[in-house]
């Protein structure tokens, strides 16, 4: 809690010094920002919108991070999620609700084979999370966009913005007239919730924590450490994959290149900041998508560049891994060391 | 000039790594420094050589004050330590780690780098990049390093492990000719027989004391016994009464890291405590961890209870009821974020979990072996002896044999106490115990058996209660009686 206060203070002082620089009223800006997250009743449901998805992803990261895994790869895992969901929406005949339900199933399941795609690479391939994350991302970019081009093609012409539109049936419902939708809402937040209990009641997630802290004590203790793994990846792909469907269900309505939008760099950032506590997760992704809704107002109340948002979310990300540095340094010169002798 | 070391003390929370260690070398002198793992030779290396702070205490040579906690101003000061992995740049070259840290042109340090290398009889091409050098080669070029940088005292950190017996004699010659150049050698090792072969003196420390000083050569035991510490006589002896044959172990070999043990033949009894003695490094570790089922390079066979467990996995081990109780501790055994009772919960809980069933068990286990902690409290915040208590309390009721690496170091009596009577209350149940200790009056005090190890190999096996402190140390320097 004081580490997110003292970055949000940090970051904001940088952030008042750059728009200082740019010539701007700090206060008319923030207040604009604000008005442009949760001005009306549109703004806000788009703000929800982009939380969910947002909240998904880093949930599913709460779980790798746990495992002690770096899955650097969730940008992949979104996209995987999109293009199954969105070979959901093209195929499945019938009600749109089935359709729906097909897609956010096999988003889920899609996302959570790409997952486990870097989880063997680095349990029996050898190959650092990070690195299959990230070659995962590339080529699950690739097919999303050769699909696109390719064999699901818009009528007619070939265009990198996206594929048809989806049979209207097979969108999410929303409110009344807004954009609102109550399944991504309520998808996230039953996933925060599930992610919370299982780390804390259930025998699974007692073993992913404890890989998570010690491997080689993990092994001595019997733990099966390479399947803890393989679930912590199939989990946390799967909820990002998840999010992919969301986005491409209820937001895009076709599978667009874009897809992933840099949601799971930005997870990334939220659970860091949410000091990889599952609580925490909600209000740090809320404040995120906020900071990236309200900052396209900026751009058309006071000329400035909409990038703003991300140089503050990035500041502030900054801070808090700067702030927890210092408490760890702090923590680790007063404490006695433990060394070999 | 003389290397004076005065009342150097350095605590590592409760450990007392070095307490008021005073020494004096000569010039000239080849002066070893023996002394088990986690005796406090290293840390006493560190110190000298600017790597590592001292609580107190303060070293002098030639009537220098050396500034401590700084390497760069102790090689200044003329302490140069060589170690165990030189600290080399490997992607550079023989001459650009050389050159590293000084202003010296290239060609003067072409020419300094070639005259120091033939003055000590090394070949080494100056153009070579490192990672293609051998671990002898190495050490060669950092030997040249410290002393082109003019250094009058060379430390070297057990240097002879990972190189080759004609790299060891190179070494040795080297070392020999820098001494009579009136260099002082400090030669950190807990190999007897090169120490015998090299050093001309030897301080021993045990428990972060100096335990002694002798001139060089002397009789292997009498080094034995300051480094493991005197035997006391003790009557309280009692040895449960031996079950059957539990565990068999033919012709077995294994290697883990740079160790390896070959040729064991081993019958282990249901109710026996079987002790495995030896320098640090002659094969325990390697035999005890094959016997646990760790290490999957192994030959020969392990049996137990008649069923044949050679090479299965270690599932299968903890499954036929070994247990092992490593000596690391935080590094392999506890996880030092989880609670006393998630790790309770981990070892011996059920498929489901239920937290009111594991904090009563966490607080019972903390009653039992009197555990200072509650039981949400996380292992990293506990002393060593407390943490030792965990591991002990995660071990399941049904073990047929326990292994252990050096179960009490480090412990103060009270621990060792409660490690001692909770282990030796488990033969009544027929658990075999075998464990690894350098400490001779615990391996006394509570064998049926000692294993004695040497060189990668078990020398001997002798009865405890019969065994004399003389005899005992000479069989661990080697010596067969």
């Amino acid at each position: 809690m004081r580490r997110f206060l003292i970055s949000t203070a940090a970051a904001l002082v940088v952030a008042t010094f750059l728009l200082l620089v740019a010539g701007t009223d700090p206060i008319e800006a923030l207040s604009v920002l604000a008005s442009g997250a949760f001005g009306s009743t549109d703004k806000i449901a788009d703000t929800a919108m982009a939380w969910a998805p947002l909240a998904l992803a880093a949930a599913g990261l709460i779980v790798t991070f746990s495992a002690g895994l770096w899955n650097i790869g969730v940008e992949g895992q979104v996209i995987a999620g999109a293009i199954a969901a969105t070979a959901a929406a093209r195929w499945v005949e019938g009600p749109g609700w089935v359709a729906i339900a097909i897609g956010l199933l096999v988003g889920t399941v899609g996302g959570g084979v790409w997952g486990m795609a870097a989880g063997l690479l680095k349990t029996r391939g050898g190959v650092n999370e990070i690195f299959g994350g990230l070659g995962l991302g590339f080529v699950a970019q690739a097919f999303a966009t050769y699909l696109i081009i390719g064999p699901w093609k818009r009528a007619g012409v070939a265009s990198t913005s996206g594929t048809d539109l989806f049979r209207e049936e097979a969108w999410l419902p929303t409110i009344g007239g807004t954009r609102l939708s109550v399944v991504p809402v309520a998808l996230a937040l039953v996933t925060l919730g599930w992610v919370w209990w299982m780390l804390r009641a259930t025998r699974f997630g007692l073993e992913l924590r404890a890989v998570g802290s010690n491997l080689r004590s993990a092994r001595l203790v019997g733990i099966r450490s390479e399947q803890v793994m393989l679930g912590a990846f199939a989990i946390g792909g799967g909820a990002a994959g998840l999010a992919g469907a969301l986005v491409t269900l209820g937001i895009q309505h076709k599978l667009v290149p874009a897809v992933a939008g840099g949601r799971g760099f930005l997870a990334i950032l939220v659970v860091l900041l949410a000091g990889y506590r599952t609580a925490w997760v909600a209000p740090v992704a809320l404040f995120f998508a906020a900071i990236s809704v309200g900052s396209s107002q900026l751009n058309l109340r006071l000329d400035l560049d909409s990038s703003l948002g991300g140089v503050l979310q990035g500041v502030i990300v900054l801070a808090a891994v700067l702030v927890a540095g210092w408490q760890a340094r702090r923590k680790a010169e007063t404490a006695p060391i433990e060394g070999d002798t | 000039m003389t290397l004076r070391i005065t009342e150097i003390s350095k605590h590592f929370g409760p450990v007392r790594a070095n307490d008021s260690i005073s020494m004096t070398v000569e010039p000239g002198s080849l002066h070893a420094v023996l002394g088990e793992n986690g005796a406090g030779k290293s840390t006493l290396m560190k110190i000298l050589s600017g790597f590592q702070d001292a609580d107190s205490g303060s070293v002098t040579l030639g009537g220098q004050t050396v500034p401590l906690g700084d390497p760069q101003a102790a090689i200044a000061a003329g302490i140069g330590m060589l170690h165990q992995d030189p600290l080399v740049v490997l992607p550079f070259t023989a001459l650009q780690n050389f050159m590293l840290g000084t202003d010296l042109k290239h060609r003067t340090a072409r020419r300094l780098f070639n005259e120091t290398a033939a003055r000590l009889g090394f070949v080494l091409d100056p153009d070579r990049v490192t990672r293609s050098m051998s671990v002898g080669e190495r050490q060669q070029l950092e030997i040249v390093r410290l002393l082109s940088r003019g250094v009058s005292v060379l430390i070297l950190d057990e240097p002879t492990s990972g190189i080759s017996t004609g790299q060891r004699e190179l070494l040795f010659d080297a070392l020999r000719q820098l001494a009579s150049e009136g260099l002082i050698v400090m030669f950190v090792s807990h190999k007897l027989e090169e120490v015998l072969d090299l050093c001309r003196s030897v301080t021993v420390i045990r428990r972060g004391r100096v335990v002694g000083e002798r001139d060089l050569p002397c009789p292997t035991h009498v080094l034995v016994e300051m480094m493991f510490g005197d035997i006391v006589p003790e009557t309280t002896h009692e040895s449960a009464r031996l079950g059957e044959p539990l565990l068999t172990v033919t012709s077995l070999e294994a290697s883990e890291g740079r160790q390896s043990i070959r040729r064991v033949e081993l019958v282990v009894n249901a109710g026996e405590v079987l002790g495995i003695a030896g320098l640090e490094g002659s094969g325990q570790q390697p035999l005890l961890r094959a016997l646990a089922g760790m290490t999957p390079r192994v030959a020969g066979s392990i049996t137990l209870d008649g069923s044949d467990l050679t090479r299965r996995p270690y599932r299968a081990f903890l499954r036929s009821g070994v247990h092992f109780l490593p000596a690391g501790r935080l590094e392999e055994g506890l996880f030092a974020e989880l609670t006393i009772a998630e790790h309770l919960e981990l070892a011996l809980g059920s498929a489901s979990i239920d937290w009111e069933v594991a904090r009563r068990r966490a607080e019972e286990a903390i009653d039992r072996l009197s555990i200072k902690g509650r039981p949400d409290d996380p292992v990293a915040g506990l002393s060593g002896g407390n943490q030792q208590r965990v591991l002990l309390a995660m071990m399941p009721n049904d073990v047929s044999v326990l292994l252990m690496e050096h179960p009490t170091r480090g412990l103060d009596i009270e621990s060792a106490d409660v490690v001692w009577t909770q282990i030796l209350a488990r033969r009544a149940q027929g658990t075999a115990i075998i464990f690894v200790s350098s400490d001779l009056d615990e391996l006394v005090a509570t064998c049926d058996r000692i294993a004695v190890c040497f060189d990668g190999e078990i020398l001997d096996i002798v009865s405890a209660p019969d065994v004399d402190a003389n005899s005992l140390g000479s069989l661990i320097g080697g010596q067969i009686l």
